[in-house]
């Protein structure tokens, strides 16, 4: 869409619009207006208590433009598109006509308690159009039936007998209303008693068809204004050198020389509260140096004299964690969780035909968002205002909450597109820096993070290390299978239960959970100083690379097919109960992976010269597999093929689940090829992409072919689906071409080892 | 604005106003536009576009424009605007994603191409990629798969592909021209 040309309405806040009015005679009129539709509240039943305002999410002009707000932050997940054409589709909205606003946090004041005006806000998490699917079909359902029934008065005609096509009201004979001049009516219109019906899917005019993103043109010009280009007014910009060791001490400071640039206002000092979550204050002790624009306060860093005292972390390296993660899985030692025990692991091993073992080890791994952490704060006596770039705003609204005191619909936070997020955004340190500065200089500030803040202070994805034991019978069926994770979690230091720290590692109905009579999961708990948090794709993907190779393991042991080892494992097409509510449809999830081995021809796996590699996995309802061809050339490891197939049921954008599945499969294999995070002495060691190779164009295949597997089921996430299969796919392909079976990743420095 | 009307309001004695003298700075420009930088001589180009000027739509990329997402076209090259202090571009012509489209709106082929092939993730660092995508069809109108690869620029959504794409789309619809 053409952000320019249809851009007719600046939203100023919730409810007031300033609107450009084209008038007669060239007469161009300029003004401030109320949308019509806040004026009538919704009844709670309606929509849920969450939804009052009807307004917040559509409004129809009196011109028949529509602007309709997009409530999760896009990180470049496609939410801003998929979720207003979600409500779009209910309305019958012509698209063309129809603008997208960023709608920010809303929160209103329920008795000193937050109230979410929008429900549930949260981007790059795979519940966004879930969510959406469930709610948002609903508003756009209402604002239909009001525009019908103002239709219906006008005509002469029951509503029942009128059809709506693109904006337009239709009655049987022929004649037409348009919205907009329906808007005024239907805003005065009664609403009814319970919610009006959904439209059947047969009738979808835009969902299931593909949509460009609403915000492309706006990129593309470089007029898309992250939270990283506002600024606002003489806010002061603030810069900031962070301890080396997450637990270490300021033991000196010299001021002198960075307050003498010119520019430089003020050097302040930050500490993590003590007692607050991982997440919520600052993430090591900090020295800012704010100045009026960037140049001044980057220089006045450069100045700063500082010595920095180690913790008790000084010690910790990533390589003796490893170490130490290997003798536990390696002893006797009693898991810290058993996540779950099928059957009796012990006594199938008596029974073995055949036993497998096999050990694989991933490393530490950092965010690297393109937009580094950033946020805009101006706090005033009885108002917080502020510009963040997060994928959770009602977090971000505890953090500013607590450290302000202010009453709930007294903080105001807006989040333009965000500059990926893959996790690292629903933490809230930066937030939490933010606004600690701004009361010590008591000015608006604008906090930026360099690039090597960002990959030295993250909250990192666990090393880990999978340990396995499966055993054959004499039919080659699977008959036990016992994994063993070590890994520190990333719910540690955030308030979440001992017992349940293993939920951020492993998932208790993960693949082949419940496809094997004796099975049994433990996990085992590392401790680290190290922060960590939330990570596109996990805990799935460090557990697919490791379940899916050694499956691959399993298979060329036994000298077979490794799709047909795969395929008997699953057993026959049914509905398989997950022991968690939820179940597993293993007929999807053969069709997936007969669909990618079908696609790069998996008859030719054993003879063909270039190496054949497949995958599959199942996230919350959503079916993913890879197949990959790798090919050596003058001995260099060559990717030639990628082919990814999905089924996510109802697809609402196509074309934003196209370029969901392309991206998570690059994203995923530039993550398993190059980087990792490594520390010594307590300190992180990467600094910079050229320490943290995100893969570059040349390292890329050309193309991912992307099949999409029609659906009709109620639509899934799909921000992170095709993660996990792309790193097992390319290892068990590399092992066709080479012959070297990389156990560990990053892939490139082990097979380089190996070849 | 009619109480306004026929009031005469209270000026300056023209005889007050003493003209600014000229301010000394570094001439240079961009996009098309003739600028004056009168402040530290040493600031890096992104500031100055970012901070002084507004224009954002080069981001920063890292403390040496890591990412490729503040490239910017000093003449044909792209050169990390990050690198360059304002005082290497005296007199020299300076392009940012904003002055890819042409004056009247019509976007530069390879930005239509990024919308028609969808090659956008979070597009942060989109900018980036278009000005080399940019400079590379000026240098060589066909590239081939070889040159496409040299691209410098860094994105974890993982939009690569869709970039090869669009930049060939350029390619061909130039080749389909007379």
């Amino acid at each position: 869409m053409n952000g320019d040309k249809t851009r007719h309405a600046i939203r100023l806040d919730r409810r007031r619009f300033l609107q450009v009015l084209a008038g007669t005679a060239g007469a161009l009129v300029v003004g401030i207006r109320v949308a019509d539709a806040a004026g009538a509240p919704l009844p709670p039943a309606l929509l849920g208590e969450n939804f009052h305002d009807l307004g917040a999410y559509v409004r129809i002009d009196g011109d028949g433009n529509v602007l309709i707000g997009a409530r999760d932050p896009d990180t470049g997940t496609g939410v801003a598109t998929s979720l207003p054409r979600i409500i779009a589709e209910e309305l019958d909205a012509d698209w063309n006509r129809v603008s997208v606003v960023a709608l920010g946090l809303g929160v209103g004041n329920s008795n000193g308690q937050p109230r979410w005006t929008y429900g549930r806000q949260v981007g790059g998490s795979g519940g966004s159009i879930p969510a959406a699917w469930n709610d948002l079909r609903q508003v756009g359902a209402l604002a239909r039936w009001l525009l019908m029934q103002a239709a219906a008065r006008r005509l002469g005609v029951s509503a029942n007998r009128l059809r709506c096509d693109s904006g337009t009201v239709i009655a049987p004979d022929g004649r037409r209303v348009t919205y907009g001049s329906l808007a005024a009516d239907a805003s005065q219109i009664a609403l009814p008693a319970s919610a009006p019906a959904l439209k059947a899917a047969a009738s979808y005019q835009l969902v299931g068809y593909p949509a460009g993103d609403v915000d492309a043109h706006d990129i593309v010009t470089g007029h898309a204004r992250y939270a990283i280009d506002q600024y606002l007014g003489d806010a002061l910009v603030a810069v900031l050198v962070h301890c080396p060791w997450p637990d270490g001490t300021l033991s000196r400071i010299d001021t002198s020389d960075a307050l003498a640039v010119k520019g430089v206002v003020k050097v302040v000092q930050l500490k993590p509260e003590p007692g607050q979550p991982w997440g919520s204050t600052v993430i090591a002790p900090a020295v800012a140096v704010l100045a009026k624009d960037t140049w001044a306060a980057l220089q006045g860093r450069a100045k700063l004299k500082l010595e920095w005292k180690p913790g008790a972390s000084a010690g910790e390296s990533s390589a003796a964690l490893e170490q130490q993660a290997l003798a536990t899985l390696g002893s006797q030692a009693e898991p810290t969780t058993r996540v779950r025990d099928d059957g009796d692991f012990d006594a199938a091993g008596k029974k073995a035909a055949r036993r497998f073992e096999a050990t694989y080890f991933q490393p530490w791994l950092a965010h690297a968002t393109a937009e580094p952490m950033n946020c805009l704060v101006r706090l005033d006596k009885d108002r917080a205002s502020l510009v963040v770039p997060t994928q959770a705003p009602q977090k971000a609204w505890a953090v500013v909450q607590r450290l302000t005191g202010l009453a709930p619909d007294q903080i105001d936070i807006r989040v333009p597109r965000v500059g990926g997020g893959y996790g690292r955004r629903l933490d809230h340190d930066f937030v939490a820096e933010a606004v600690m500065l701004a009361k010590a200089v008591d000015a608006p500030v604008r906090l930026l993070w360099t690039r090597e803040q960002d990959f030295s202070h993250d909250f990192y994805r666990s090393g880990c290390v999978h340990s396995f034991k499966a055993i054959v019978d004499r039919k080659r069926q699977l008959t036990g299978w016992h994994q063993r994770m070590a890994s520190a979690s990333a719910l540690a230091h955030r308030g979440v239960p001992e017992d349940r720290l293993w939920s951020s590692e492993l998932r208790a109905d993960q693949l082949p959970a419940g496809l094997v009579p004796n099975y049994r999961s433990d996990w085992y708990a590392q401790q680290s100083a190290q922060p960590r948090g939330p990570f596109r794709g996990m805990p799935h993907l460090s557990n697919a690379f490791a379940v899916e190779s050694f499956v691959d393991e399993i298979a060329h042991q036994m000298l077979e097919d490794p799709l047909k080892t795969r395929l008997r494992i699953l057993g026959e097409p049914r509905q398989l109960p997950l022991g968690n509510g939820a179940t597993l449809d293993i007929g999807r999830l053969r069709n997936v992976l007969q669909l990618v081995a079908d696609r790069i021809e998996w008859k030719n796996w054993l003879r063909s010269v270039n190496g054949l590699g497949i995958a599959c996995w199942h996230i919350d309802g959503a079916y993913v597999a890879h197949a990959i061809e790798t090919a050596m050339q003058d001995q260099k490891l060559v990717i030639q093929r990628v082919v990814c197939a999905v089924d996510v049921g109802r697809v609402i954008n196509p074309l934003g689940l196209h370029g969901q599945v392309v991206g998570a499969t690059l994203d995923a294999l530039s993550t398993a090829l190059n980087p990792a995070i490594t520390f010594k002495n307590g300190q992180v060691q990467q600094h910079n992409y050229k320490d943290y190779p995100l893969a570059g164009m040349a390292q890329l295949p050309n193309d991912v072919e992307v099949i999409v597997v029609p659906g009709d089921r109620a639509p899934t996430g799909a921000s992170f689906l095709a993660m996990p299969t792309a790193a097992p796919a390319l290892a068990n392909a590399v092992f066709r071409v080479s012959a070297v079976r990389v156990r560990r990743l990053p892939l490139m420095k082990e097979f380089l080892r190996l070849l | 604005m009619a109480q306004v009307q026929g009031q005469i309001l209270p000026t300056s004695q023209a005889s007050n106003i003493v003209p600014e003298p000229v301010r000394d700075g570094i001439d240079l420009h961009i996009n098309g536009e003739h600028y004056r930088h009168t402040g530290d001589p040493q600031m890096p180009l992104l500031w100055y576009l970012r901070d002084v000027l507004r224009l954002t739509g080069t981001k920063y990329a890292g403390e040496h424009g890591e990412n490729g997402a503040d490239l910017i076209l000093l003449g044909d090259k792209p050169v990390s605007a990050i690198t360059l202090p304002m005082n290497s571009l005296a007199d020299k012509s300076v392009t940012t994603v904003e002055g890819l489209a042409a004056n009247d709106g019509t976007l530069h082929p390879l930005q239509q191409a990024f919308i028609d092939e969808d090659a956008i993730g979070c597009g942060y660092c989109t900018p980036g990629w278009l000005i080399s995508g940019v400079a590379l069809l000026r240098r060589k109108p066909k590239p081939g798969d070889d040159d496409i690869d040299q691209l410098p620029n860094l994105c974890r959504c993982g939009c690569q592909t869709r970039v090869r794409l669009a930049i060939k789309r350029v390619a061909a619809s130039r080749a389909a021209q007379p």
